[in-house]
């Protein structure tokens, strides 16, 4: 740990607050159709949809809207994937994944997931990645944002049970927000040496008059919307640990905020949206809370050597499988960052770290991915948690519970209780059944605890739409197919839930407050809400953190 | 079916805005703005290509040059591998040992005193991508030693080189002190030609 480490940090969070009321103000004006400098494009693309924006959705509606475009989304997808072979746009001369690695893939890029079970340089051709998976970083970012919009104009919504227009949420989410900032990014990003280019791959003549084959490809522009839409998936193997996609310390830096800018703005636009700032910021002020514990944590950490560095003699901080350009507090902060936000990118070998710097990111996922989150979907899990928290509070004071004024009955908590408990069983499922099977253990690649970490981080990575990994952890077709439906049904459960909640809130009749209303924007009810999620989500999975990674975190032994 | 159609539309729209006209956009903007390193920063000597600023290459039969940091997939940028393995792994602690040997045999000669608990953690830990073009200011000192006997130069002019060469960070902030490899041994050529 160094002084300058710590500033770093501190610098990062702060710039994140700064950030935060900033975009919050500009996404309620996107949102609220306030933004309407390409208002003409907006029209001719609805006019080609077919689609009348001035007509809402109700939840059912809307739900429909998101599950028939992602099935279309993710059949396209599929299809580019196994025809990349004969398709242009193939310098590299690849054939077909197999339909197993293709499945997987194609629901891990729907779902905002971005798991990789391939390595993208050797496998995905220059049109898969550039219109195959790219476009879905932006769609599946879009669905998100698009699905949270909606599920807050249904607590604000005083009358009728309309949440809005899912296509021009979404084509306003992409057309406004994310390929704009993309563009800024991606052009940051090719000023640092971010890679972008069309040209095949190509070899050199090293110093010492070796070979050295290269690859190359459109990197910088996938790289913005991968960072922007919390998506994660990486065009090299290594990810954002490559120097072609992330190559200095300030592309680094600009790579984490540009991964947490939208999720961490959604909580001052919720604020906005439901005409009360303070609600805004006591998400935001539980959500940093608990980042701020596992940034910490990780830093420490990764600061001191692991077992196996130890046993050959070495006392230095861990920099097994860490880049020297990072070092050990740039590295630790994009660790926080990526499994805090479902965004998975990541510029350092997971598996290597040690087990304590392992389990945080880890926990950081259990919690359902609403520390941040994925854009969208990371405040939306957030808000259920709220509703939760809501529900508890207002039974230990023996009320009605309110949430913004309106009733929280039967059918919400219901609801809400599916769309929060569903995932971590889930979860628990998977890494249960790949564990007791001969079928998840080909997959293994460490041994000891080590090898049980690989899977639960798998399962959970998958489950929670983040797409870290533990990468010893390999693709055969009993985990690409597991994977792949962990990753759909925990898309796809809560997305439902959520809008099922806010279907059944919108124009619900708004009590004023009184005297005995329970406040849900005073640092109290952020306390209760840390604890909520504390208790609901990370206790289900302490036992197998327990296995896994604070086991080895707590001795020396060599496996 | 009406929602059918709208997805499919969008999807081809998209498609075609998101996948083709985006990325040529860029590609086109990236290299007008910045040519070199759009394209990869590769760094030319005698009229030829010799890699990329970015990225690492091997060094290690050459002892007058400097030493990129241990690579699991021999510095090959076209297929990156992280070494996947777990802080408590046996066979990572071999590969320690046998990579603290292996730079205590090389140093130890000119760096009299080294020991395993003095070198740098980053110059026998395998980076992240296989192809980290940059070894720490300690590192680069340490074999500074070496390189400076291997080249008959006097140290203080090689250590000047590092010094050099390596990253300043702005307010200390910007990351450790760093030494890209590439550009040092290429400055070292310059100094005293191999």
């Amino acid at each position: 740990m160094t002084f300058a480490g710590w500033l770093e940090i501190l610098l990062f969070l702060g710039a994140i607050t700064a950030l935060t009321p900033l975009a919050g103000a500009y996404l309620t004006r996107v949102f609220r159709g306030e933004v309407t400098l390409l208002g003409r494009v907006e029209r001719g693309f609805y006019a080609l949809l077919g689609t009348d924006p001035a007509r809402g959705q109700d939840w059912k509606g809307y739900a429909r809207s998101v599950l028939i475009s992602s099935a279309v989304f993710g059949v396209v997808l599929y299809a580019l994937i196994r025809l990349q072979g004969v398709l242009p746009g193939n310098p590299q001369d690849l054939g077909a994944p197999g339909w197993d690695l293709s499945f997987n893939t194609t629901a891990s890029f729907i779902t905002n997931t971005n798991w990789q079970y391939y390595a993208g340089e050797t496998t995905m051709s220059y049109l898969t990645q550039m219109a195959g998976l790219a476009v879905q970083n932006f769609v599946s970012a879009g669905v998100g944002l698009a699905v949270l919009v909606a599920f807050v104009r249904g607590l604000a919504s005083r009358s009728g049970k309309e949440l809005g227009n899912f296509y021009v949420d979404l084509t306003r989410a992409i057309l406004y927000v994310l390929l704009p900032l993309s563009v800024v990014v991606g052009l940051v990003l090719v000023s640092q040496g971010v890679i972008q280019t069309l040209q095949g791959p190509g070899t050199a003549t090293t110093l010492t008059g070796a070979k050295q084959a290269f690859a190359y490809g459109p990197v910088a522009g996938q790289e913005a919307i991968k960072m922007l839409g919390t998506n994660g998936g990486g065009f090299f193997n290594v990810n954002s640990a490559m120097p072609y996609e992330n190559p200095t310390w300030l592309s680094n830096f600009v790579e984490m905020l540009a991964i947490l800018v939208i999720p961490a703005g959604l909580t001052s636009m919720y604020g906005r949206m439901v005409g009360n700032k303070r609600q805004g910021w006591m998400v935001f002020g539980a959500m940093m809370t608990l980042f701020v514990v596992a940034v910490a944590g990780i830093y420490v950490a990764e600061s001191h050597p692991t077992p196996a560095m130890q046993a050959a003699g070495l006392t230095g901080p861990n920099m097994e499988g860490k880049e020297q350009r990072f070092g050990i507090a740039s590295t630790s902060l994009f660790a926080a960052v990526t499994t805090a936000a479902s965004c998975g990118a990541v510029n350092a070998a997971m598996e290597s770290f040690t087990g304590l710097g392992g389990a945080i990111p880890m926990a950081q996922m259990m919690t359902g991915e609403v520390i941040w989150g994925g854009v969208g979907s990371g405040l939306y899990s957030m808000l259920l948690f709220v509703i939760l928290a809501v529900f508890i509070s207002g039974l230990m004071v023996g009320r009605t519970p309110e949430f913004l004024g309106k009733k929280i009955e039967a059918r919400e908590v219901k609801l809400t209780i599916l769309g929060t408990i569903a995932v971590p069983m889930l979860v628990l499922f998977a890494t249960a059944l790949a564990i007791a099977t001969r079928y998840g253990d080909a997959s293994i690649y460490n041994h000891g605890p080590q090898g049980f970490s690989e899977t639960v981080y798998a399962y959970t990575s998958q489950g929670n739409n983040n797409g870290s990994a533990f990468a010893g952890y390999t693709g055969v077709t009993f985990a690409d197919v597991l994977g792949g439906l962990a990753m759909l049904a925990g898309r796809f459960l809560p997305l439902l839930a959520v809008l099922a909640v806010a279907g059944s809130l919108a124009g619900k009749r708004v009590s004023p407050a009184g005297l005995g209303t329970l406040r849900t924007d005073t640092p109290t009810f952020g306390f209760v809400l840390v604890a909520v999620v504390l208790i609901v989500a990370l206790l289900t999975f302490v036992p197998a953190l327990l296995l896994g990674p604070v086991v080895q975190g707590l001795s020396d032994q060599l496996y | 079916m009406r929602d059918l159609r709208t997805a499919l539309v969008a999807v081809l729209v998209l498609t075609v805005t998101l996948g083709l006209a985006y990325p040529l956009a860029m590609t086109g903007a990236a290299q007008v703005a910045f040519p070199g390193r759009a394209g990869g920063s590769m760094v030319e000597s005698g009229g030829k290509v010799v890699g990329s600023r970015l990225i690492g290459q091997d060094f290690a039969k050459h002892p007058g040059y400097f030493q990129s940091r241990p690579s699991v997939t021999g510095y090959a940028p076209a297929a990156t591998a992280f070494n996947n393995q777990g802080p408590n792994q046996q066979e990572l602690a071999r590969r320690l040992r046998e990579s603290v040997r292996r730079y205590l045999r090389r140093e130890r000669p000119f760096t009299p005193g080294l020991t395993a608990a003095r070198i740098p953690s980053d110059a026998v830990t395998t980076s992240a991508s296989g192809v980290d073009p940059d070894i720490s200011e300690a590192d680069a000192r340490i074999q500074a030693d070496r390189v400076a006997a291997e080249r008959d130069l006097p140290l203080p002019r090689v250590l000047a080189l590092v010094d050099d060469h390596a990253s300043r960070p702005f307010l200390g902030l910007a990351g450790p002190r760093s030494v890209n490899v590439l550009e040092l041994n290429l400055a070292l050529d310059r100094e005293v030609p191999r």
